[in-house]
């Protein structure tokens, strides 16, 4: 059990005063971020990144991880108070998060909604202690075509699980990976796709996509609403917590079931939205409650809750045992990896023990100091709701700026950052997924460079993705993932015959 | 192109929208093509440096076709009304100002003056509630990064002639 004496060398870390105050920090400003439409788990990072680069590595990621542990939390005040998801993955949380608001039960719904954040959280961050540095252990053997095969494994999953068109999701990537190749080509010093533009020569950085792609787009998306907040007021007392933790074991099963699914989905790229809604439907089919679900059924909060959590906090195990993020957010914090000098992948678990511990021990403590912040401040963050939008759009759009602007200060990325903003609304409203295209800027140079090396060593014959069993298993399993719609089918109709017959 | 139905309102075709972005796709993994071929995306002792974004943009061309026809086959239905797009417009169009205007006057001075806009455009406040959010922000905004995190951010004449 050398994990465990790992872990607690990893407490040590992170319980120094000054990570301590970042972890409060993070989840402070988090919850913000996670309560403001417009600003999300992944602009946030992106917005706050560069003021991290002269940080120590390890305590600029418990910030910025804290930041993530915040925006999961946060998403659900707005759920169950305006029925406004303030994130994607809160959606599901809506569906009987505001009936309970409505019918003046909202302190237990967001007390039953942080109880199952953390609950998912903590699965989620036991999975990744005992099992990230298994994976890393098992990755060091990996030459650069596993390596590739690992990528594109990420991405066929990103294909075959995806709700939208599948060519959509394609094009996405496609874009995505066109706009990590933009520039300098590092390996053979060409300049690529620039057209003659001298500003697109050291390339396009995924910080100022990340931040037009979700800030901006979401701002635009929001006041086409034609927003108008119309809330629900809460305040919780330590009766309520109680009251409500008492009824929280009874719904254990619903705790396991979500907590297994959004783990899942959040190993794999499905993340965190999937993984609610999975959890919501899971638990719908079967709990005794089912039918009720809708109206204000507390079991209704609990399930996609504990999923997307789980699936947020375990998306951080791909990124780092072996550098390929499950999340938009932890593709953020994967390019902060890059930015701080460190090379994500397995030998992040040899070469850098305090900063992989450390991380893991945050992500305890992190949670911890979420739920105690949401359950006393409440009040405080559904306040920020009740700012006029006519303040808050401009203050979100002067802070994207100014983030996208510190990425390089210069302010040509400023004006990418808004074409990105056009880009991102254009997509979201034609039904193009934004995540593997955010997932392809990050990881283009590191697919593209394995995929080189491979060819490389073998003369140019794609043979090489099949040449052992390890490399060829990996690309075989890729493969069922970019089927999986056409083989889910196929097995249904096949189950189907002998039963007609 | 516009709805048929005179009971719903008008506004952008999601038909016809999806066909121009499969048209805009098409066009720039054309140029993508056309840029690593020019350079050269074959095998010369190993990958060519448009070997793999060569390989890309076709996906990326399959995919938009795809689209295209899928986008064709569509039935009419409106993607966003014209006074949601007006809507969008009454923020896209001050953040292109804005966006240009931090070259010439800073950043500060520039935020300070999209805030107080937005709140007179969409706002009821006071006449002194914007004045005064347009200077505390900005200021607030200095003394963060210039002072606190040490990081410059775009000025302009103002902060010249303050001496920053």
């Amino acid at each position: 059990m050398e994990n465990i004496g790992f872990l607690l060398h990893g407490f040590d870390v992170a319980l120094s005063w000054h990570n301590v105050a970042y972890m409060f920090i993070g989840v402070l400003l988090g919850i913000f971020v996670g309560v403001l439409p417009g600003l999300g788990g992944p602009n946030g990072v992106a917005i706050l990144l560069p003021l991290t680069f002269g940080m120590d590595p390890t305590s600029a990621i418990i910030l910025l991880s804290s930041i993530y542990w915040g925006a999961l939390f946060g998403g659900a005040i707005t759920s169950v108070l305006f029925n406004i998801p303030g994130e994607p993955w809160s959606v599901a949380t809506t569906f009987d998060g505001y009936p309970m608001a409505q019918q003046g039960k909202a302190g237990e719904a967001l007390t039953a909604a942080f109880t199952a954040s953390f609950f998912g959280a903590i699965c989620g961050v036991i999975l990744i202690t005992f099992l990230a540095p298994l994976v890393a252990k098992f990755a060091l053997r990996f030459g650069p075509a596993e390596f590739f095969a690992v990528y594109f494994l990420t991405f066929c999953s990103f294909v075959g699980m995806g709700k939208e068109e599948r060519a959509k999701i394609v094009a996405s990537l496609a874009i995505g990976f066109l706009l990590a190749g933009m520039g300098l080509d590092t390996i053979s010093g060409a300049i690529r796709m620039t057209f003659g533009a001298q500003e697109l020569m050291s390339g396009i950085d995924f910080l100022v996509v990340v931040i037009g792609l979700f800030g901006i787009s979401e701002i635009l998306l929001t006041i086409e609403e034609g927003l108008e907040f119309k809330g629900k007021h809460a305040r919780i007392d330590l009766m309520v917590v109680f009251r409500t933790w008492a009824q929280v074991p009874r719904y254990f099963m619903t705790l396991a079931r979500s907590a297994f699914a959004g783990i899942w989905l959040g190993v794999t790229p499905g993340g965190a939205v999937a993984a609610s809604f999975m959890g919501y439907g899971l638990a719908k089919r079967f709990s005794k409650n089912g039918k009720n679900f809708g109206s204000g059924e507390i079991e209704g909060v609990v399930a996609p809750e504990t999923a997307a959590h789980a699936a947020g906090t375990s998306a951080l195990l791909p990124m780092l045992s072996l550098g390929v993020p499950g999340s938009p957010t932890a593709a953020v914090l994967l390019g902060g990896l890059l930015i701080w000098g460190l090379q994500p992948g397995p030998l992040l678990f040899v070469e850098q023990k305090d900063f992989v511990w450390g991380l893991i021990a945050s992500m305890y403590l992190g949670n911890l100091v979420g739920l105690l912040i949401v359950l006393t401040c409440v009040p405080l963050f559904a306040a920020i709701l009740r700012i006029p939008f006519s303040i808050i759009a401009p203050i979100i759009l002067v802070i994207c700026a100014i983030g996208a602007y510190t990425v390089h200060n210069s302010s040509f990325d400023v004006v990418l950052m808004m074409v990105f903003g056009v880009v991102g609304y254009a997509m979201k409203k034609t039904g193009y997924p934004l995540a593997p295209m955010v997932l392809a800027i990050v990881l283009g140079d590191k697919a593209e460079e394995a995929f080189r090396q491979s060819l490389l060593a073998s003369g140019g014959k794609l043979g090489i993705f099949f040449s052992n069993g390890l490399v060829g298993t990996i690309m075989v399993l890729g493969l069922i993932a970019l089927f999986w719609g056409v083989i889910a089918k196929g097995w249904s109709r096949l189950r189907r015959v002998p039963h007609a017959a | 192109m516009s709805v048929e139905h005179p009971e719903q309102e008008r506004g952008l075709s999601r038909r016809a929208t999806e066909c121009v972005v499969a048209l805009v796709l098409i066009g720039l993994a054309c140029a993508a093509l056309w840029d690593n071929y020019s350079r050269g995306a074959g095998w010369q002792g190993g990958p060519q440096s448009g070997f793999f974004p060569a390989r890309i943009a076709w996906l990326l061309l399959a995919a938009s076709v795809v689209i295209f026809i899928n986008g064709w086959r569509r039935a009419e239905e409106t993607l966003v009304t014209w006074t949601q797009l007006a809507q969008v417009m009454k923020v896209f169009l001050p953040l292109i100002v804005y966006v240009f205007a931090i070259g010439y006057v800073g950043i500060y001075v520039a935020s300070g003056l999209l805030i107080a806009s937005f709140m007179i455009a969409f706002g009821s406040f006071r006449w002194w509630n914007p004045i005064l959010a347009a200077v505390i922000i900005p200021v607030a905004t200095f003394w963060i990064f210039e002072m606190q995190f040490q990081v410059p951010l775009p000025k302009g004449p103002l902060e010249a002639w303050l001496g920053y």
